[in-house]
């Protein structure tokens, strides 16, 4: 369980108006961008339900975009983020979809480029996030914990080869979820860490064969 | 040292036992379970605090409307009332009302604000603990003492209730911003841990029962005035407590029903905007309109 601070309370210095509109717009688009990790050829961002609803209003379009363009929830930058630079270059559009399957503030990011990729997001309340899927593969990616996430093929001592570099670095592993397309083909891994892990390491995890795929996700701060 | 501070009940015995101010407390536990110093403790208010100044200074002057063009002028009418005719209350209720306003404004210009508890009930807390502090030239040691007063009382109460609409609905957002103003004040004025408790939950106990019903489900309407009344009615339970009058059920009772209330409540009723002004006739028209922007 998390430990209950006293900056739960006083806290965060953000962007108005929403903590979930808004500042969780921003953390959700951080988090995709650190899963997709360059600026994609293109970006569609699909808001839902209360998103897609009172999304303009509360700045939740703004909060995506300035978050995936690695702006913090306190940036200045956010009320603004249609008319820089930065988003000029970028090629991003706007779907809005009601749909009762969906969490009342999510979002899904559309992102095509050398590697096309949908990530799934939910606004929880209070500015807290949560990543469910990436593609077809359920994921758990809050940004409370640095995450590593992995794709690989989908075969026996995965898990133990990955968690026995992790423990070279005497880092502890908070939880470990796996998913998988089908039995022997893609699988998923999504480890949250008490502590950062080095590139080394990363490294190294990257190198296991039939490792397709590695991100370090950064933990969010408060 | 570990404290357990779930109840206002264990807060204040830790208090007496360990003959320490609630803030003292607060501090030490947070300084303890994140590992930091309590210096550190500090300085991370400091900041909150710089914040919640800076948003002030720069709402009072505004009036730029929310994107919505549905508020940010009510500060400003204020200033300008103020300045043809003194407010009924004094100086020091013209800046509580003028400070409050200013600090949702800016929350809805989409401007920087310091969450507290919610950004939707943002400017209770900085409303009080700054125009209290103006007028009792407050040192920058007893501004820390008393924002951690507060953010302690939304710690215990956050122990029962998340603090947000969709959950306990207003209760859990102005209501309880307002418990912790209540106390701030008390800390302020000179009172003593009791009086500081009992002031939170007599504001408590009077917001029992608050929806959450914005219209077109913006934090606006009524978002940015229930921050002026809530903060006044935090000075209020500060002016009861310090006077000795007590609650006659005790704080951690009131919690408890507060929590209970909100399960009781409506769900469309916390923050859906399904319910209560949000589906009034103009409610509903406000909506539409925006749509068709």
């Amino acid at each position: 369980m998390k430990q209950r601070s006293l900056f739960d309370v006083i806290s965060p210095i953000m962007t108005g108006p929403s903590s979930s509109h808004t500042a969780g717009a921003v953390r959700l688009g951080m988090l995709a961008r650190s899963i997709y990790k360059n600026i994609p050829q293109r970006i569609i961002f699909k808001l839902y339900n209360s998103f897609a609803e009172t999304g303009r209003g509360h700045g939740t379009d703004k909060g995506l975009l300035a978050g995936f363009l690695g702006y913090g929830v306190d940036s200045e930058n956010i009320k603004k983020i249609f008319t820089i630079q930065e988003a000029k270059k970028t090629d991003y559009s706007f779907e809005y979809e009601q749909n009762i399957d969906r969490h009342p503030n999510s979002v899904d990011f559309i992102l095509e480029g050398s590697l096309n990729m949908t990530i799934s997001g939910n606004s929880i309340g209070a500015g807290n996030v949560e990543i469910i899927k990436i593609d077809d593969f359920t994921s758990k990616i809050s940004g409370e914990f640095n995450t590593l996430l992995l794709f690989y093929k989908d075969k026996p001592g995965m898990i133990s080869k990955v968690s026995t570099l992790i423990q070279q670095e005497n880092i502890n592993i908070a939880s470990l979820d796996c998913d998988r397309d089908a039995r022997g083909q893609t699988a998923s891994m999504c480890i949250c860490l008490d502590s950062e892990i080095s590139k080394q390491i990363i490294q190294k995890i990257e190198e296991i064969d039939d490792v397709y795929f590695v991100r370090s996700i950064k933990k969010l701060e408060a | 040292m570990i404290y357990s501070i779930n109840t206002f009940e264990k807060l204040l015995n830790c208090c007496k036992s360990e003959n320490k101010r609630i803030y003292e407390i607060m501090q030490e536990k947070e300084a303890f379970d994140f590992e930091i110093s309590v210096k550190e403790v500090r300085q991370k208010t400091l900041k909150n605090i710089t914040v919640m100044k800076e948003t002030i200074k720069h709402g009072i002057k505004s009036k730029e409307k929310s994107y919505s063009g549905l508020c940010g002028d009510d500060c400003f009418k204020l200033k300008e009332k103020y300045k043809k005719k003194k407010a009924l209350f004094g100086d020091i209720f013209e800046k509580i009302t003028q400070y409050a306003l200013a600090t949702t404004e800016e929350n809805l210009r989409m401007n920087k604000i310091v969450a507290c508890p919610t950004a939707g009930s943002c400017g209770i807390v900085p409303s009080v603990i700054i125009s209290l502090s103006e007028e009792y030239k407050l040192s920058e040691e007893e501004e820390i003492n008393a924002l951690i007063t507060a953010g302690t009382i939304g710690y215990v109460i956050s122990s029962k209730v998340a603090m947000a609409g969709a959950v306990a609905g207003c209760q859990a957002e102005c209501g309880v911003a307002s418990a912790m103003s209540a106390g701030a004040a008390v800390q302020i004025l000179g009172g003593d841990d009791f009086q500081i408790i009992n002031a939170s939950v007599l504001a408590l106990k009077n917001i029992l029962g608050l929806t959450c019903d914005p219209v077109a489900g913006l934090v606006e309407i009524p978002c940015v005035k229930r921050n002026v009344f809530f903060a006044v009615h935090a000075v209020t339970a500060a002016e009861l407590s310090l006077a000795g009058v007590e609650s006659k059920i005790p704080p951690d009772e009131v919690i408890n029903a507060m929590v209970q209330t909100g399960q009781l409540m409506s769900p469309l009723l916390k923050e859906t905007s399904q319910g209560g002004l949000a589906v009034t006739k103009r409610g509903i028209l406000i909506k539409e309109g925006l749509k068709l922007e």
